[in-house]
C-alpha cells in the first residue's frame, strides 16, 4: 500500500525531478567547496555511495574513488551516466539496494529535505548509517530555513514545509512552473535527526543557505 | 554496470535483507561489454578488503569468467602478481553488465538494467 506520504512525495518530488532534468541538470554543475574537499581526502581505492546523485556532478570529483551513486529519478541518472560516465543505478533512498556496512562513505546531498515527514527522514539517515563500515562517514546536505540573504527570503520563523516553483524555460514552449516539496531544515534539526536515527554527529555546520553534518554510526 | 558494482548490491527488498540468498544478484540474460581502462594499482589493492570474495567468485563464474581461486589475495599478493592485477582490473572495472537483469535468489525480484544501468525501483506491494 502506498501511504499518502509517499503519493505526495510522488507528485511533488519524483515526477517533478523527471520533468525538470535536463533543465535541472543544466543549472547543477559546481560541486560545493566543502563536498569536493571530503572527496577528495579520500585515499584511493576507497569506496563510497552518492545517494540523491541527481546528473551525478561529485562522481567524477576523486577519479581514485569507487563511488557508486543512485537517484530516484531515472532521467537524471541517465544523465549521470552519459555525461559524467558515473556508476549509477535509479533506487529509493528508502529502498536502498546496497550490501550493509560495505563502503567507506556516503554522501547524501540535496535529498532529505524531499522526505515529506519528519520519520521518513530519520529512516532515511538510519538506511545512509547502515551503509557504511565501522568508523565510516556520512555527509548529509539540507536546505536551511535560515535564508537571510538569499533571494528567497525565507528566515527563521518562516513556514518549514513548503513549496517550491521551479520554473522550466524554453525556447519552443512557454514556461511551465512545478512545486517541488521541500522541509526546511532550522538549526540544529539536522543534528537531532541524526541522533534519533542512532547516529552521532562528528561535525556540523551552515554553508550558503544550507546546514550539513559529518556522523557516523554508533555501533563501532 | 561494473562487475565490481555487483559485489556492492543486494535486493532492495527489506524483508530480503537479513536472507543471505539475497546476495549477491544473480545476472541474467546478461550482455557484457568491455571498455579499456588504465589501472591504478593502488584502486585494486585498495578495494581488496571492501570486496566479498565469495560472493566475487559467484558472479564471475555466472558470468563466465575462469573460476577465481578460493581465497582472495592480500594486498602484498596482489602487489607482486602482475597477472592476477590485471586480471581482477578487467573482470571488476572493464566489464560491464549493458543489458539484462539482476535476480534475487531470496524473492525472485528481477531487476532490470537497461543501457548499463539497473533499476531497483519497486513495485508498490514489495515496497
Amino acid at each position: 500500500m502506498e501511504s499518502s506520504a509517499e503519493a505526495y512525495e510522488a507528485t511533488h518530488v519524483h515526477s517533478v525531478y523527471n520533468a525538470i532534468a535536463p533543465h535541472f541538470s543544466s543549472t547543477r554543475h559546481k560541486p560545493w567547496p566543502l563536498i569536493s574537499s571530503f572527496l577528495t581526502a579520500q585515499p584511493p581505492g576507497t569506496t563510497g555511495l552518492d545517494v540523491g546523485c541527481g546528473n551525478g556532478k561529485y562522481l567524477p570529483v576523486n577519479p581514485t574513488l569507487h563511488i557508486f551513486g543512485s537517484d530516484r529519478s531515472e532521467n537524471l541518472v541517465r544523465l549521470a551516466r552519459s555525461e559524467r560516465s558515473g556508476e549509477v543505478v535509479v533506487a529509493d533512498a528508502l529502498s536502498l539496494p546496497y550490501r550493509e556496512r560495505s563502503v567507506d562513505f556516503v554522501i547524501c546531498v540535496a535529498v532529505i529535505h524531499h522526505l515529506s515527514t519528519a520519520e521518513r527522514r530519520r529512516e532515511c539517515i538510519a538506511a545512509l548509517l547502515r551503509c557504511v563500515r565501522a568508523g565510516g562517514k556520512v555527509l548529509i546536505y539540507a536546505w536551511a530555513l535560515e535564508q537571510g540573504t538569499s533571494r528567497r527570503g525565507w528566515d527563521e520563523g518562516s513556514e518549514q514545509d513548503t513549496l517550491v516553483p521551479w520554473v522550466m524555460r524554453s525556447k519552443d514552449k512557454p514556461d511551465a512552473t512545478y512545486q517541488r516539496y521541500y522541509h526546511l531544515y532550522r538549526k540544529g534539526e539536522l543534528e537531532e535527526d541524526v541522533e534519533a536515527a542512532g547516529g552521532v554527529v562528528l561535525e556540523s555546520g551552515y554553508e550558503k543557505d544550507n546546514w550539513w553534518v559529518i556522523c557516523s554510526s554508533e555501533e563501532t | 554496470m561494473k562487475v565490481l558494482s555487483l559485489n556492492f548490491l543486494t535486493c532492495a527488498v527489506k524483508a530480503c535483507k537479513s536472507s543471505s540468498d539475497s546476495y549477491p544478484l544473480h545476472p541474467q540474460d546478461a550482455e557484457l561489454v568491455q571498455d579499456e581502462i588504465e589501472l591504478n594499482p593502488d584502486m585494486l589493492i585498495n578495494v581488496l578488503p571492501r570486496l566479498d570474495w565469495t560472493a566475487l567468485r559467484t558472479t564471475s563464474s555466472e558470468l563466465g569468467f575462469p573460476a577465481l581461486p578460493e581465497q582472495a589475495p592480500t594486498p602484498e599478493e596482489l602487489q607482486a602478481d602482475e597477472k592476477t592485477m590485471r586480471d581482477l582490473h578487467h573482470l571488476l572495472l572493464e566489464t560491464q553488465i549493458s543489458e539484462g537483469k539482476l535476480v534475487c535468489a531470496n524473492c525472485g525480484h528481477q531487476y532490470a538494467v537497461k543501457e548499463g544501468i539497473a533499476n531497483f525501483l519497486l513495485p508498490s506491494h514489495l515496497v
